[in-house]
């Protein structure tokens, strides 16, 4: 025995088996070969794959496998031992790769399953997101929908136009095949059609208010599915189409009054419209949930753009409102103007048309009086007169009164003697007292200043005025005036209560009270004594004449001096006593008296007596102007001279307080000249006092200057203290006819 | 002192002449009463003028009387009632009668008459010229002197 190492094969190597044999095996390693290139190629390719040691292992089993059918060719046939050997290695390695991959893929291919059912998984995942996404696009839609038609309502304040274009926008949104809105009748019984999408003009359709599907509409906030067979929806002939899904959705009116709590009530109170959906015929479409939604969410805005509507509409109406009383009001006014104004030219007529003929008739009765007449005769012009003098005095009362009532009337103020007005007061009742034998005292307090600043006359005026009533209204008996000066407890009376005079330093308040032992006044009647045209009903009054106005004037009088009257009486037969307390300043200490008014200065007072007193002088004689000129300035005047009359015509001004000019002035005549300033200045309180100088004082000269109303004529030449006594005489009087 | 005493009683008695003899009448005192420290010169301003005045006045009544083709009474009677006033203004008490006489010629339409009056014009005027030439020139010497004018009574 030789030992070889060989095997020795079964069969003989030239067989036709064994030649596939060598071909598949060779095959086979080729295979087995490329395949981990293969893989190797495309795992390079792919990206992701996790598992490259496995493919690592799986190459070396492959490439072990196909090494180990490589090496099958050579064994087939006699093969040495080293090719035995290596067979013998592959194949013990190929074995423990095997089982070690075999190991391995227990574990892998789990693994690799599970890469597919995710993959399955994120497949499905993908697909139903697809349609979520599908579906909030849709909803996102929807939502532009509505904020558009929001915008589109709340576009306009047309009660109209909001409805058209909610239901519009709405059928255009949601793809509607009609749409329909339904508004409560005034008395709320019934619910009208009145805005439709379709059709155009809806005949006034109703349905009564009280279904049960309607108050279950109403009784929710949702939109509510109805059936297309109730009433509400079935506006639209169906006819042979299967009619849509319908919803319904109330609608809430608002009004201004609802705004004033915090949170939408839920009050089944309130008005409904309703409005009504429907989807297309014959159409498999559903109602949404967010297509409900959005159906609310329009409903409510509607609702709150109808409040603007209607709230708007409110100001509209409440603004004409205005206007027409404002154009009312405006004529109200312009009447009432034109009524014044004709009033105030009535007043301003009468004034003059009235007193004119009286005057005339007063003044031409008297004047008869004095002439020779028979007894009868005098006894007519004396009713004549008593009569014109009454009406006169009526006449008089009635236009200050009228005066006083639109507070047009003013006080004259200015400084004056108190006593002396009281005397004046006694000297005129004096006559009448002495007929009807009365006894008048006059008490004036010691502590009363002489002097007081205020309105004389009409101060007198109400003196008189009580006074006349005391004697008016007494037979006999006796009057007594007091007056004083009203001190600070006195001021507190009960009887003015609303009268509160305050103490001052330059003011005090002169109180008089007027006692007569007359027929009195009853305390009922006391209050109407002030008021206008009343007079008490009794007979003696009756009988005494006067227009009732007296005391009336007197009243406003008084107030308007800031004081306070009235009368006190016992009763009928006890006489009375009339009381009044007036405010009246104190002068002061240096009464500094106006130009105007200037006491009279003794011859030798002073240089300058009148001091800035401005005064044109018009000579044309140089010396006889500087002559007058000196004096002038001697007086303290500001002198302006002018040579000329045309001169002084033109340098003539309301400032200048005097002119004298020569009379005889060739060229325009001097008289010429005064009449030309007379022209000048139409009031009189403007012009200049015009005085002429001149050489001859014969009595037509006087009556030339007279005529043309100079104030005043002076012989030349003039003397310093004639000057000065001619210069205060005519500032005093403002006319002086003559110094010689 | 005693100077001004002595021109001062000079003073006084020149004036009461002028007076006396009818050159001034009570008018001038009244000027002179005006003069006071504002206007210390009235008088002798016034005077100047009455002089100017006078000067001329005089000629154009000359002039106006020269014509022998037809004298222009209007005119000098303008004149003279112009004289007449600035002299009565002053206080030429002599001159003043002088024109009333002459308005009277003028009215008349006397012609010899109105000569006979502007040569007394004339006349009058130079001798009161004088004379207050003479007065003012006193007060200037009591001034000069130290003293003060004596007022008038």
């Amino acid at each position: 025995m030789d030992s070889c190492n060989c095997i020795e094969p079964q069969w003989p190597p030239d067989d036709l088996l064994m030649k596939y044999q060598y071909i598949s095996d060779f095959f086979i390693a080729l295979a087995y070969f490329s395949i981990p290139l293969e893989l190797i190629y495309f795992v390079k390719k792919s990206a992701v794959f996790p598992y490259r040691w496995v493919l690592v292992q799986f190459g070396a089993f492959i490439v072990l496998c196909g090494a180990t059918h490589l090496i099958n060719l050579w064994t087939s046939t006699m093969h040495s031992r080293t090719v035995a050997m290596v067979m013998t290695t592959a194949k013990v390695f190929t074995a423990a790769v095997s089982c070690i991959t075999a190991l391995l893929l227990v574990h892998i291919i789990p693994d690799l399953l599970s890469v597919k059912t995710r993959e399955m998984f994120l497949k499905n995942k993908a697909a139903e997101l697809d349609r979520e996404m599908g579906l909030i696009r849709t909803q996102e839609e929807t939502g532009r929908h509505v904020r558009m038609l929001t915008h589109e309502i709340r576009s306009t304040l047309d009660r109209h136009t909001i409805l058209k274009t909610t239901l519009v926008e709405l059928g255009r949104t949601l793809a509607l095949e009609e749409c329909a809105l339904w508004m409560p009748t005034r008395a709320g019984l019934e619910l009208q059609l009145s805005y439709t999408l379709r059709q155009q003009n809806p005949v006034g359709y109703t349905v009564p208010i009280h279904l049960p599907v309607i108050n279950q509409v109403f009784s929710s906030s949702h939109a509510v599915k109805i059936s297309p067979n109730c009433p509400v929806a079935s506006i639209h002939p169906s006819g042979k189409y299967t009619p849509g899904e319908v919803v319904a959705v109330r609608v809430p009116l608002l009004h201004l009054s609802d705004f004033q709590i915090n949170d939408w009530p839920e009050l089944s109170t309130k008005r409904y419209a309703l409005m009504v959906l429907m989807l297309p015929l014959d159409s498999a479409r559903q109602w949404r949930v967010h297509e409900l939604e959005l159906v609310e969410v329009v409903a409510d805005q509607v609702a709150v753009a109808l409040s603007h509507a209607a709230i708007l509409e409110e100001s509209m109406r409440a603004r004409d409102l205005l206007m027409e009383q404002n154009v009312a009001l405006d004529m109200a006014r312009r009447e009432a103007e034109t009524a014044i104004r004709a009033r105030n030219d009535f007043l301003a007529v009468m004034n003059h048309e009235m007193r004119t003929p009286m005057h005339a008739i007063i003044a031409l009765s008297s004047l008869l009086q004095e002439t020779e007449l028979t007894p009868e005769q005098r006894l007519m012009v004396e009713t004549i007169l008593k009569s014109s003098n009454l009406l006169s005095t009526l006449i008089n009362d009635v236009l200050d009164l009228s005066r006083l009532e639109d507070g047009s009337l003013q006080l004259d103020l200015g400084t004056f003697n108190l006593y002396a007005v009281f005397k004046e007061v006694l000297n005129l009742i004096k006559p009448i007292v002495s007929v009807k034998k009365l006894h008048v005292s006059l008490n004036l307090a010691p502590d009363l200043p002489e002097y007081a600043v205020g309105d004389e006359k009409r101060l007198m005026q109400t003196i008189l005025n009580v006074v006349g009533n005391a004697v008016k209204f007494s037979k006999d008996g006796s009057i007594s005036i007091t007056a004083f000066v009203a001190k600070a407890e006195l001021l507190r009376d009960s009887q003015t209560s609303e009268f509160f005079p305050v103490p001052g330093d330059n003011h005090f308040y002169l109180r008089v009270q007027v006692k007569d032992s007359g027929i009195g006044v009853s305390p009922q009647d006391i209050p109407k004594l002030f008021t206008k045209f009343a007079q008490t009903q009794s007979t003696a009054t009756r009988n005494s004449g006067g227009t009732g106005l007296g005391l009336a004037i007197c009243k406003r009088f008084v107030n308007l001096m800031e004081g306070h009257i009235w009368i006190e009486s016992e009763g009928l037969g006890k006489g009375c006593t009339a009381i009044f307390m007036v405010k009246l300043g104190i002068p002061e200490r240096l009464n500094e008296p106006e130009l105007a008014f200037m006491p009279k200065v003794p011859p030798n007072h002073g240089p300058t007596a009148f001091p800035g007193l401005k005064v044109l002088v018009m000579d044309e004689n140089g010396v006889s102007r500087k002559v007058t000129k000196g004096l002038l300035v001697h007086l303290g005047c500001d002198v302006t001279m002018v040579s000329s009359s045309e001169e002084c015509l033109r340098v003539v001004s309301n400032e200048h307080k005097v002119v004298f000019m020569d009379a005889c002035v060739p060229g325009m005549d001097g008289y010429e000249i005064a009449v030309r300033i007379h022209e000048k200045f139409t009031k009189r309180h403007e012009r200049p006092i015009i005085v002429a100088l001149t050489g001859n004082t014969d009595k037509v000269t006087k009556e030339n200057c007279m005529r043309v109303g100079m104030d005043g004529v002076i012989l030349k030449p003039v003397s310093l203290d004639k000057m000065r006594s001619v210069l205060s005489d005519l500032l005093e009087h403002r006319v002086l006819f003559e110094a010689i | 002192m005693d100077v001004v005493n002595q021109l001062q009683r000079q003073f006084l008695d020149y004036s009461a002449s002028l007076h006396r003899e009818g050159f001034l009448d009570d008018q001038f005192t009244q000027l002179q009463k005006l003069q006071d420290e504002n206007s210390p010169d009235f008088v002798v301003e016034v005077a100047s003028l009455f002089f100017e005045d006078c000067e001329k006045l005089i000629n154009n009544m000359a002039r106006a009387l020269e014509q022998q083709q037809g004298v222009d009474f209007k005119q000098v009677d303008a004149s003279v009632h112009q004289l007449k006033g600035s002299s009565s203004s002053i206080g030429a008490m002599r001159v003043k009668n002088v024109c009333i006489a002459f308005r009277s010629f003028c009215e008349a339409q006397n012609r010899e008459g109105c000569l006979r009056c502007l040569q007394q014009v004339t006349q009058e005027y130079s001798l009161l010229k004088n004379k207050l030439q003479t007065l003012f020139r006193l007060e200037q010497q009591i001034l000069a002197a130290g003293g003060s004018v004596p007022t008038i009574e």
